[in-house]
C-alpha cells in the first residue's frame, strides 16, 4: 500500500478512500464482500447502460429534429432565395422589355421576389448557428442586394427617358446578379445542404457506445447467473432476471428503434431530401434560361462570347441543356435535371408533374426558335410578342415550367416530411423508456444480489 | 487640330492615288458621263462646307488595278452611278432592303422605348437609301449586328448594307467594300464636367480609363495610356455606367459615341478634341459594286453640296448637334477613280 509505506509511525487518521479499499479488500475475500461488490458492480453496468443509451438517442432524435425542423427547411430557403433573386432578375427584364407599358403584375412580382428574398435571408440570419460559411454568404447577399435594386431602378429611370443608357444598367445589374449575388446565394445553399448532410449523418450513426454498455451489462449479468448459479445449483435468480430482461429490453428497443429511424430517415432523404435538390437545381436553370432569354433582347447583339456567338442566347441554350438534356425534342437525357428528377421521382404523383414541366419545356424550345427567326429576320416586335407577350409566349411556357417544378417539389416536399417524422417518431420514449428500464434493471440487480446476501447473515 | 492635318494629307494624297488606281472597265461603262475635273488641289477639311469636288478622272479602258490602301487614302469610294447593277436589281426583285444597324447607340441607330421603333442619325440614311432604290414606302428589314459580326455578315450576305458607325479603314476595306465617308468622327476623351481631365494627355495619370473591348480606344490605350488604368468593357455604353458609377474616371471612345453618351447624361462632356481620324461610311459586300455607287450617288444627294437645308444637315440638327455642335457640314466625298 503506497500510503501506510510513507505513513509516519504514530498513524494518522487514514482516508475515507483508503478505509473504503481496505473494506473491499477484505470483502472480495470473503463469499458476502465478494457478492456485495458483484451487486454493485452489476448494477453500475445496467445504469451506464441506460445513461448512455438515453445519452445516444437523444443525440440522434436531436440531429432527426435538426434534419426536419432546422437544416431541411434552411435548406429549403436557401433554395428559396436563389430562386427569387433569379426571377427577380427575369421579371426585371421582362419589365424593362415592355417598357413604357410594363405592367402592374410584372412589377408586383418583382417587389415580391425581392421582398421574399430579403425576407428569408433575415429568417435564415436569426435561425443561422454563428458565424459561419452560411453566415458570410449572407451577409455578403445583405450587402449586395441593395446594389442590386439601385442598379434596376436606375435601369428603369433611363429606359423610361428613352435612353439605351438604361438597357447598359440593366445588363451590369444582370451582371452583379450573375456573377456576385446567385453565386452567393449559391454557396448559401450549399452550405445549408452540407449542414443538412451533417445532419442526417448524425442522425443515423450507430449508437456504438450503447451497444457496447448493453452488451457488457448483459454479458455481467450472465456470468454472475452463472457464478450463482454453479455456487447454489439454483437455477433463477428473479432479481438478476428481472434486470437482465429489462436490460435485453432496452437494447432490443434500441436497435429496433435506432433501424426504423435509419430507414425513415433514408427514405426520407432517397425519395424526399435528393429529389428536392436536383428539382431546386431544375428550377434554377429554368430561370437562368429565361433570364439569358429576356437578356437577349435588352442587348440586342451589345455582348458576345469569346466565339462571337451572342452571350445571352448562348447562355440560354446551355440552361436548356442542363434542364433538358442536349436535344429539343422527345424525352430528357438521364444526366439532365428533368432526366434525374424523373427517375428520382418514385411515384406517379411526383412523376407527373415532371412530365408536365418537360413538355412545357419543349413548347419554349420551339417558341424561343420562332422568337429568334422573328428577331434574325429583323421583326424585333415579333420576336418581343413571342417572349414576353401574354399568350403563346415563351413566358408563358415558363411560367407554366416554373409551376409544374414547384407542384413537384411541394410533393417531395411532403414526402420528405412524412418519411423523416416516421423515422424521426421511432426514436421518441427510447431516452425515458431506456431510463426507466435501466433504473429497474439495476434494482433488480440489487435485489437479485441481496437476496443471496441475506442467506448469510 | 491632328484630325484635320490627317485629312489635309488624305485630300493631298487623293489625286495620287486616283492616278494610281483605275477602275474595272465595266465601271467605266457604268459611269459614262464623268467628266475631267481641274479641282485637285483644293484641300478637304473636316466638316467642310465647301461643295463636294470630284477629285481625280475616270480613265475609261485602263487596266484594272488596285491602289495599295493607305490611312490617307481609305476614304476613297467609287464615283456615284443610278444604275441598276446586279446587286441594285437583287434587292429590287427582293423588294426589300436588309441592313444591319446598331440599336444601342443614342441618336445614331437605337430604339426609341415610347415608339419601339428605331431611330437615329444612322436610320435616316438608311430610309434615304431605301426610299432611292425601292421608292417611296420601302420595306426595310433592320437586324441588329453587333460590332465584330458586322464584317462576316455582309461576307455571307446575310445583310446588304452595314450602316452602323463604321470606321473605314485598311483593314475592313481588304473585306468589304465602304461608302464615301458620311461623318467624320475621331477618338476623344469623356469625363465628368467637374473633372480636372482635359484630354487624351498626361492628365489622366492615375486615372481609371475605360474604353469597348475591342475599340480603336482600346488600341490607342495600348500605344499610350499616359499612366491611366485602362478598364475594358463589351459596349461603350457599359463604360457610361461604369462612369456614372464611379468606377471609372474617363471614358476614350469616339466622339459620335460620347456625344450619344453626353446626350444621356448631362454631366458629362468631350474633353480637348479628337485625336485619331475615324470616316465612317456605308459597308457592303465587296462585290456590290453597283450598290456601291448607287449608295455613293444617294450620299451625294444627301449631302447635297453641303447645303444649309441638305437632308444631311437636318439629320445633324435633328439628333446631333445638341451633342456636337459646330459641324458646319458632312465630310467631302473623295474617289478614287
Amino acid at each position: 500500500m503506497a500510503t501506510s509505506t510513507v505513513s509516519p509511525p504514530v498513524p494518522r487518521r487514514r482516508t475515507a478512500w483508503a478505509e473504503g479499499l481496505d473494506e473491499v479488500r477484505a470483502a472480495a475475500t470473503t463469499e458476502p464482500g465478494r457478492l456485495r461488490v458483484i451487486g454493485a458492480v452489476l448494477a453500475l453496468l445496467v445504469v451506464v447502460f441506460g445513461a448512455v443509451t438515453a445519452w445516444q438517442v437523444t443525440n440522434r432524435a436531436a440531429a432527426a429534429d435538426d434534419v426536419v425542423t432546422h437544416s431541411q427547411p434552411l435548406t429549403s430557403d436557401a433554395a428559396s432565395i436563389y430562386r427569387s433573386l433569379a426571377d427577380a432578375d427575369t421579371t426585371a427584364a421582362v419589365g424593362f422589355l415592355a417598357g413604357g407599358e410594363e405592367s402592374r403584375a410584372t412589377r408586383e412580382r418583382y417587389a415580391t421576389d425581392i421582398a421574399t428574398a430579403s425576407a428569408l435571408l433575415v429568417k435564415a440570419s436569426a435561425n443561422g448557428r454563428g458565424a459561419d460559411r452560411a453566415g458570410t454568404q449572407m451577409a455578403r447577399l445583405n450587402s449586395l442586394l441593395p446594389r442590386y435594386t439601385g442598379l434596376v431602378e436606375t435601369a428603369r429611370a433611363n429606359n423610361r427617358q428613352g435612353l439605351p443608357l438604361g438597357g447598359a444598367y440593366l445588363r451590369y445589374a444582370n451582371n452583379q446578379m450573375r456573377t456576385e449575388l446567385l453565386p452567393a446565394a449559391r454557396a448559401l445553399y450549399d452550405a445549408e445542404s452540407d449542414r443538412l448532410t451533417a445532419d442526417y449523418d448524425k442522425a443515423k450513426a450507430w449508437p456504438w457506445y450503447a451497444l457496447a454498455a448493453g452488451a457488457v451489462a448483459i454479458g455481467a449479468l450472465g456470468w454472475a447467473q452463472r457464478r450463482h448459479y454453479l455456487r447454489t445449483n439454483r437455477v433463477f435468480s428473479p432479481g438478476l432476471l428481472a434486470a437482465t430482461a429489462a436490460s435485453v429490453a432496452v437494447l432490443l428497443w434500441l436497435v429496433a428503434g435506432h433501424m426504423t429511424a435509419r430507414a425513415g430517415l433514408t427514405a426520407s432523404y432517397e425519395h424526399g431530401a435528393r429529389s428536392l435538390r436536383v428539382l431546386n437545381e431544375a428550377r434554377i436553370d429554368a430561370l437562368q434560361a429565361r433570364g439569358d432569354e429576356n437578356l437577349t433582347l435588352v442587348a440586342r447583339g451589345a455582348v458576345l462570347t469569346a466565339a462571337r456567338q451572342d452571350f445571352y442566347e448562348t447562355g440560354f441554350r446551355s440552361g436548356m441543356a442542363d434542364l433538358a438534356g442536349p436535344g429539343e425534342h422527345g424525352a430528357a437525357s438521364a444526366h439532365s435535371r428533368l432526366g434525374a428528377a424523373l427517375a428520382l421521382a418514385d411515384d406517379e404523383a411526383g412523376r407527373r408533374p415532371v412530365r408536365a414541366a418537360l413538355t412545357r419545356v419543349r413548347q419554349w424550345q420551339v417558341r424561343h426558335a420562332q422568337a429568334r427567326a422573328a428577331d434574325d429576320k429583323g421583326d424585333y416586335e415579333g420576336a418581343l410578342a413571342k417572349v414576353i407577350g401574354p399568350e403563346g409566349s415563351t413566358g408563358a411556357s415558363f411560367d407554366r415550367v416554373a409551376a409544374g417544378l414547384q407542384q413537384a417539389l411541394e410533393h417531395e416536399q411532403a414526402q420528405f416530411r412524412s418519411s423523416a417524422d416516421a423515422g424521426r417518431g421511432a426514436l421518441a420514449g427510447l431516452p425515458v423508456g431506456a431510463g426507466v428500464l435501466a433504473a429497474l434493471g439495476a434494482a433488480g440487480a440489487v435485489l437479485g444480489i441481496g437476496r443471496r446476501l441475506a442467506e448469510y447473515r | 487640330m491632328r484630325a484635320r492635318g490627317l485629312s489635309n494629307l488624305r485630300a493631298v494624297m487623293a489625286p495620287v492615288a486616283s492616278g494610281m488606281c483605275v477602275m474595272a472597265a465595266a465601271a467605266a461603262v457604268l459611269v459614262p458621263t464623268l467628266g475631267h475635273s481641274s479641282g485637285h488641289g483644293e484641300p478637304v477639311r473636316h466638316g467642310a462646307s465647301a461643295p463636294a469636288a470630284p477629285h481625280g478622272a475616270s480613265r475609261p479602258g485602263a487596266v484594272p488595278a488596285t491602289a495599295r490602301c493607305t490611312a490617307g487614302n481609305a476614304a476613297e469610294s467609287l464615283r456615284p452611278s443610278s444604275a441598276d447593277g446586279p446587286a441594285v436589281s437583287r434587292i429590287k426583285e427582293k423588294g426589300q432592303l436588309v441592313v444591319g444597324v446598331d440599336q444601342n447607340t443614342y441618336r445614331w441607330g437605337y430604339r426609341d422605348p415610347a415608339t419601339g421603333k428605331l431611330a437615329g442619325f444612322d436610320i435616316d440614311l438608311v430610309w434615304a437609301i431605301a426610299r432611292d432604290i425601292l421608292g417611296p414606302h420601302p420595306d426595310v428589314v433592320f437586324k441588329a449586328v453587333p460590332t465584330a459580326e458586322r464584317v462576316p455578315a455582309l461576307q455571307r450576305r446575310s445583310v446588304d448594307l452595314v450602316v452602323r458607325t463604321m470606321t473605314i479603314n485598311c483593314a475592313r476595306k481588304a473585306q468589304v467594300a465602304f461608302s464615301t465617308a458620311y461623318f467624320q468622327a475621331g477618338q476623344q476623351v469623356l469625363a465628368p464636367k467637374a473633372s480636372h481631365i482635359k484630354a487624351f494627355d498626361d492628365s489622366l495619370r492615375g486615372q481609371r480609363v475605360c474604353t469597348a473591348a475591342g475599340s480603336t480606344g482600346e488600341s490607342e490605350l495600348r500605344r499610350q495610356r499616359h499612366g491611366a488604368t485602362v478598364l475594358t468593357m463589351p459596349n461603350q455604353l457599359d463604360c457610361l455606367v461604369r462612369l456614372q458609377l464611379g468606377e471609372a474616371d474617363a471614358v476614350v471612345t469616339d466622339n459620335a459615341l460620347a456625344a450619344a453618351q453626353t446626350a444621356q447624361d448631362p454631366t458629362v462632356e468631350l474633353k480637348g478634341s479628337p485625336f485619331t481620324d475615324e470616316p465612317y461610311g456605308v459597308a457592303m459586300n465587296k462585290g456590290d459594286t453597283d450598290l456601291v455607287r448607287r449608295v455613293n450617288k444617294v450620299l451625294d444627294d444627301y449631302r447635297d453640296g453641303g447645303s444649309g437645308d441638305s437632308p444631311w444637315m437636318r439629320a445633324y440638327r435633328t439628333w446631333l448637334k445638341a451633342d456636337l455642335p459646330g459641324i458646319p457640314g458632312p465630310p467631302s466625298p473623295e474617289y478614287s477613280d
